[in-house]
């Protein structure tokens, strides 16, 4: 997969559909093309966050652990982003991603990630929208489990 | 000679202030000798004088020779003697007029030769004094620099020494020669000249002399102001060079701070004001000069007014003229030098004692403290103790106030102090780096200051936070706490040995040690080996027990070997590598490194390395040099890549500006373009504008390279952008192939070639262990690849080989090269390397974390204790809790011992200990 082709992938996610693709090139040229194979560990729940991942082609599995072993909690598929949290709020991962096929992922580090918000606020407010539409899911997902009991 | 018989001088507090006295006491017998030389190269010099009389009188004019045919007597050798009367010799050649012209002419000849030699020995033996004298008076600088008292150090600045030691008492050198001889010859020849003029004629003799005493009147006195500007000047230019050497050491505040101006407008003021003074001294000698040459010149004038009208009177013959005026031509000349020697002599009087005022200093350390003791004294098996001990610091405030306490051999102590506690100033007492205010540190019943170097700097060793580290590898810097004194005698044969023998002889004789920095200097049997094969041993042990060791090979894989000492490496490469493979392959991680093959393309390497195939040894063949050279792009264009390369250049540069034109230049970025840097980038966007369109055959040379240059540095799995297809790749392996057949001579040495079977000297250790690239797209790679190295070489014994290899590591200007934490782990390696009786550590570690801190304190006292040794070790600790792993513990609180036990005692007492730790 080329350059050009990455740049179209990353326009599909929707983090960074607001960006120009000039933009989008110099991200993609400044991150890493990671490859791992089925099993492969991407980042482990509680290791320091120091990268963002798109996925390129393949899926992934994200693992958080409980007492009875790691449960599956969501599939990531490509044009999907993932680590972006444990970046932004200097946390820890929250959760473990495993490749589930052979897995091509854009690796985009903590600094970069950081250095495009600050210089593109359209990116910034894309971000803060998905987070706050996010927040506002687990929301009402909570409200419905909290009625439902 | 034994090295031991060298002895430092005796016990001297202060340096001789009178410069002449110093002199005369060092080189008595070299003046004299020269004196006398310069009393005999009197003769022939005033022989000199009389023959232009003889000359001109005698054969020109005539004299003597009335009668054609006449002959005078040429050579007669005849003496009135007292009593016997005329006695003669030799009765000499008879010889005419012409005859007599010509070998009175050769006489003059003789003589002038004969006063040249005179002059080249006294020059040269003048020249070597002084060199000598100089050669001693700086050693005796850095000599007393080496035993002044702790506290001088806080005061002076290193550079204000430096420039003392090396260019104020420069000029020193080349008056010493000059200091009794000069005088003594130039006064010689004036007075000669003087006595010469007298002798003609009474009244031009006194005409001169008249001149003359104006002359050594007046001058000195305008001279004095010159003194006075030539100590400013002195003073200024040491300041100044101290205050470079500050924003040196300290340009990491002035960046921090924002002042760089501020030091350059106060760097701009010390220059104006020397600029000032040397303006003024200018002024002043060349004033000073006029003066002089007119006086001079004054007196020719009456000779020729007066002495002529003696002539036209008939009471002068023009030949006594001749000859009072060609010996005036040498009257002020050596007048002019006299008074320049006074001058001389005042301005390195004034020198000398401005440098001998910064070097007497109270309180120098004994000379028997540091004399040089080959035999390892025994060990300190007597309790350290403090004794009613005070510190104070530079300002007077008390650090600790009369503390009394004993450390036993083989205790451990952990002090442990708040914030004002002074556990550092009692480090800093029992490692003699500060001296008490009161009360004393001993050693059983021996004052501990006053014990030889010999005994406490190796049977004791300290290491503190505060690390000094030599510019040198990391090797040296480790072993230098070893290195005492010499203890092999070199042998020398041939050329070496005369050398060596001569080095021995001007040390001597410039009162210099004649030690030989040759000689292997290093103490093994401290370090528990017996030499150098299993000095390894123990180093290796302290850099793990440090923790140091990782940070070492790292570094030792990142550099390149020397191979004329690190012969096994490259012996066993070929083995290195294949068990690298075997060992990817059995853990299926072949994909991670790609390796290079000799007739294949390797992906993940650069396409410049695909071409070159080998490593570039100097310049002719590196980086942006490779393009433009005329046989690489000859091979090029052979093989049909030359339009190839250039167009794909134009393709990356545009890519390259169409990424980073907007970014400013110090952007992070920038770290991920290979193909070209920042600043660069302006300069390919114009490049790319003029060359869009243009034909390729119409682009200079030079444009063509700068083009070509960028597409060395693609990678493909790594930049992306699609420009590498299968028959390119073959193009360039059959490129790199032509490039080695036709390879001209002069580029032999500019390149080696990748061979499977073979080291390349000028690649790093990992890119020879490699002998390929570690893939792009597997992020943890070199972590992994860097593990399986290690365990590889641990498995091949070749781990100590990498280890020595990181230990040529030169750590840069007081080990800058280093991060503080390496520099610490470093000096407490090195404290515990020459296994001492009683180790001091003075918060060694706080560059830090604790865990790291916890792990090397644990790892040190087991060192420390290895194969039954015991040392005592005191500790100054960060942190109270590390209290847990020592014997004993000391707290201090305000200058106070306020609590000492056990560390369960301290625990269950309900003191500052127990405060401190909650």
């Amino acid at each position: 997969m080329l350059l050009k082709d990455e740049v179209g992938m990353l326009q599909r996610v929707p983090l960074f559909s607001g960006i120009e693709p000039t933009k989008l090139k110099l991200l993609a040229f400044t991150s890493d093309r990671v490859s791992y194979s089925a099993g492969q560990i991407l980042f482990r729940q509680g290791d320091e966050g120091d990268a963002a991942y798109v996925i390129l082609s393949g899926r992934a599995d994200i693992l958080v652990d409980s007492d009875s072993g790691p449960i599956k909690v969501a599939e990531l598929v490509p044009n999907s982003i993932v680590g972006e949290i444990a970046i932004l709020c200097n946390s820890s991962r929250t959760a473990t991603v495993r490749a589930a096929s052979p897995l091509e992922v854009l690796r985009i580090r903590k600094d970069h990630f950081l250095r495009l918000m600050k210089e593109f606020p359209e990116m910034t407010i894309e971000m803060v929208r998905v987070l706050a539409d996010r927040l506002s899911h687990t929301t009402a997902d909570l409200i419905d489990a909290r009625s439902a009991k | 000679m034994h090295p031991a018989s060298f002895q430092l001088k005796g016990p001297q507090s202060h340096m001789e202030p009178s410069l002449a006295r110093y002199i005369w006491t060092h080189t008595k017998k070299q003046q004299l000798w020269i004196l006398m030389i310069v009393v005999l190269s009197m003769i022939p010099y005033f022989m000199s004088f009389d023959l232009p009389k003889l000359i001109v009188n005698g054969p020109i004019q005539g004299g003597g020779f009335e009668q054609p045919g006449a002959t005078q007597p040429f050579m007669r050798l005849h003496y009135n003697l007292p009593f016997i009367g005329e006695v003669q010799f030799f009765s000499g050649f008879q010889l005419d007029r012409k005859e007599t012209l010509l070998a009175l002419s050769l006489v003059f000849l003789l003589l002038v030769i004969i006063n040249g030699l005179f002059k080249l020995y006294i020059n040269t033996y003048k020249g070597r004094l002084g060199e000598r004298m100089l050669r001693r008076i700086r050693f005796d600088l850095v000599d007393r620099v080496l035993r002044f008292p702790p506290i001088y150090f806080k005061r002076v600045k290193s550079a204000e020494v430096a420039t003392m030691v090396k260019d104020e008492v420069e000029p020193l050198g080349g008056f010493i020669g000059d200091a009794f001889v000069q005088p003594v010859l130039l006064g010689g020849q004036a007075l000669t000249a003087m006595l010469f003029i007298m002798v003609q004629n009474f009244w031009l003799g006194t005409i001169a002399a008249v001149i003359v005493a104006i002359q050594i009147v007046l001058i000195p006195r305008m001279r004095r102001r010159l003194i006075v500007l030539g100590r400013e000047r002195q003073l200024t230019a040491r300041a100044l060079s101290g205050r470079v050497g500050e924003i040196v050491d300290g340009i990491g505040a002035v960046h921090v701070h924002d002042t760089s101006n501020y030091e350059r407008a106060d760097i701009a003021a010390r220059l104006g004001l020397i600029f000032k003074i040397r303006f003024d001294l200018y002024q002043w000698k060349f004033m000073v000069k006029f003066l002089n040459n007119f006086l001079a010149q004054v007196t020719p004038f009456l000779f020729y007014m007066i002495g002529g009208y003696l002539v036209i009177q008939g009471r002068l013959d023009v030949g006594q003229l001749v000859a009072v005026i060609g010996a005036y031509k040498d009257l002020p000349g050596p007048m002019k030098e006299l008074i320049d020697w006074d001058q001389a002599r005042q301005d390195v009087q004034v020198k000398y004692q401005q440098v001998v005022e910064q070097f007497t200093v109270e309180g120098l350390i004994a000379p028997r403290i540091g004399a040089l003791t080959i035999d390892d004294p025994d060990p300190m098996t007597n309790p350290l103790s403090a004794i009613s001990l005070s510190m104070a610091d530079d300002g007077g405030a008390m650090l600790l106030d009369r503390i009394s306490l004993q450390v036993k051999p083989g205790e451990t102590v952990a002090l442990v102090s708040t914030a004002t506690g002074g556990a550092e100033a009692l480090a800093e007492a029992f490692a003699r780096l500060n001296r008490p205010d009161s009360g004393r540190v001993a050693s059983g019943a021996d004052d501990l200051l006053e014990l030889p170097e010999a005994v406490t700097g190796r049977r004791m060793s300290y290491a503190s936070s505060d690390v000094f580290l030599f510019q040198a590898s990391l090797r040296d810097n480790l072993l230098y706490g070893l290195k005492h004194a010499p203890l092999t005698s070199v042998p020398y044969d041939g050329a070496a040995a005369d050398q060596h023998r001569w080095n021995i002889d001007e040390a001597r004789r410039s009162g210099n040690p004649d030690l030989d920095i040759h000689s292997d200097w290093i103490n093994y049997a401290s370090a528990g080996a017996t030499g150098p094969h299993d000095l390894f041993e123990a180093v290796r042990r302290v850099l793990d027990a440090v923790v140091l060791s990782r940070d070492i090979l790292d570094l030792g894989l990142r550099s390149s070997a020397d191979l004329t000492r690190h012969t096994e490496l490259a012996r066993r490469i070929v083995e290195l590598r294949a068990a690298l493979r075997t060992r990817l392959e059995h853990e299926g991680l072949s994909g991670l490194v790609v390796p290079f093959e000799p007739g294949a393309y390797n992906k993940e390497a650069t396409i410049g390395q695909n071409l070159l195939f080998g490593a570039a040894a100097g310049p002719k063949l590196a980086d942006k040099a490779l393009a433009a050279n005329p046989y690489f792009a000859s091979v090029l264009r052979q093989a049909g890549l030359d339009r190839t390369l250039y167009e794909m250049g134009m393709e990356i540069a545009e890519q390259a500006i169409e990424l980073f034109a907007d970014l400013p230049p110090d952007h992070q970025f920038f770290q991920q373009l290979a193909f070209m840097s920042a600043e660069e980038i302006p300069a390919y966007e114009t490049l790319l504008q003029r060359l869009k369109n243009r034909p390729h055959e119409a682009v200079s040379e030079n444009d063509r390279a700068m083009i070509v240059t960028l597409s060395f540095a693609y990678i493909e799995p790594r930049h992306r952008f699609g420009l590498l297809s299968d028959e390119l790749m073959s193009k360039i392996v059959a490129a790199r192939n032509r490039f080695y057949e036709n390879l001209p001579p002069e580029l032999q040495n500019a390149i080696e070639r990748y061979d499977p079977a073979k080291y390349i000297a000028a690649a790093t250790v990992m890119d020879n262990v490699l002998f390929g690239r570690v893939g792009n797209n597997h992020p943890d790679a070199p972590d992994r690849i860097r593990t399986i190295v290690y365990e590889i070489l641990d498995e091949l014994g070749l781990y100590a080989e990498l280890l020595d290899v990181g230990l040529d590591f030169n750590v840069g200007s007081g080990g800058r090269r280093l991060t503080g934490g390496q520099r610490q782990k470093l000096d407490v390696a090195r404290a515990l390397l020459k296994r001492p009786d009683f180790l001091i550590l003075n918060r060694p570690l706080s560059a830090l974390d604790q865990r790291m801190q916890d792990k090397v304190l644990r790892n040190v006292l087991e060192e420390a204790r290895r194969d039954g040794h015991s040392p005592a070790i005191v500790w100054v600790v960060t942190n109270p809790a590390m209290g847990m792993m020592f014997d004993r513990v000391i707290v201090f609180d305000s200058g106070q011992l306020v609590e000492d036990g056990t560390h369960e005692t301290l625990l269950a007492g309900n003191g500052i200990f127990k405060e401190l730790l909650s």
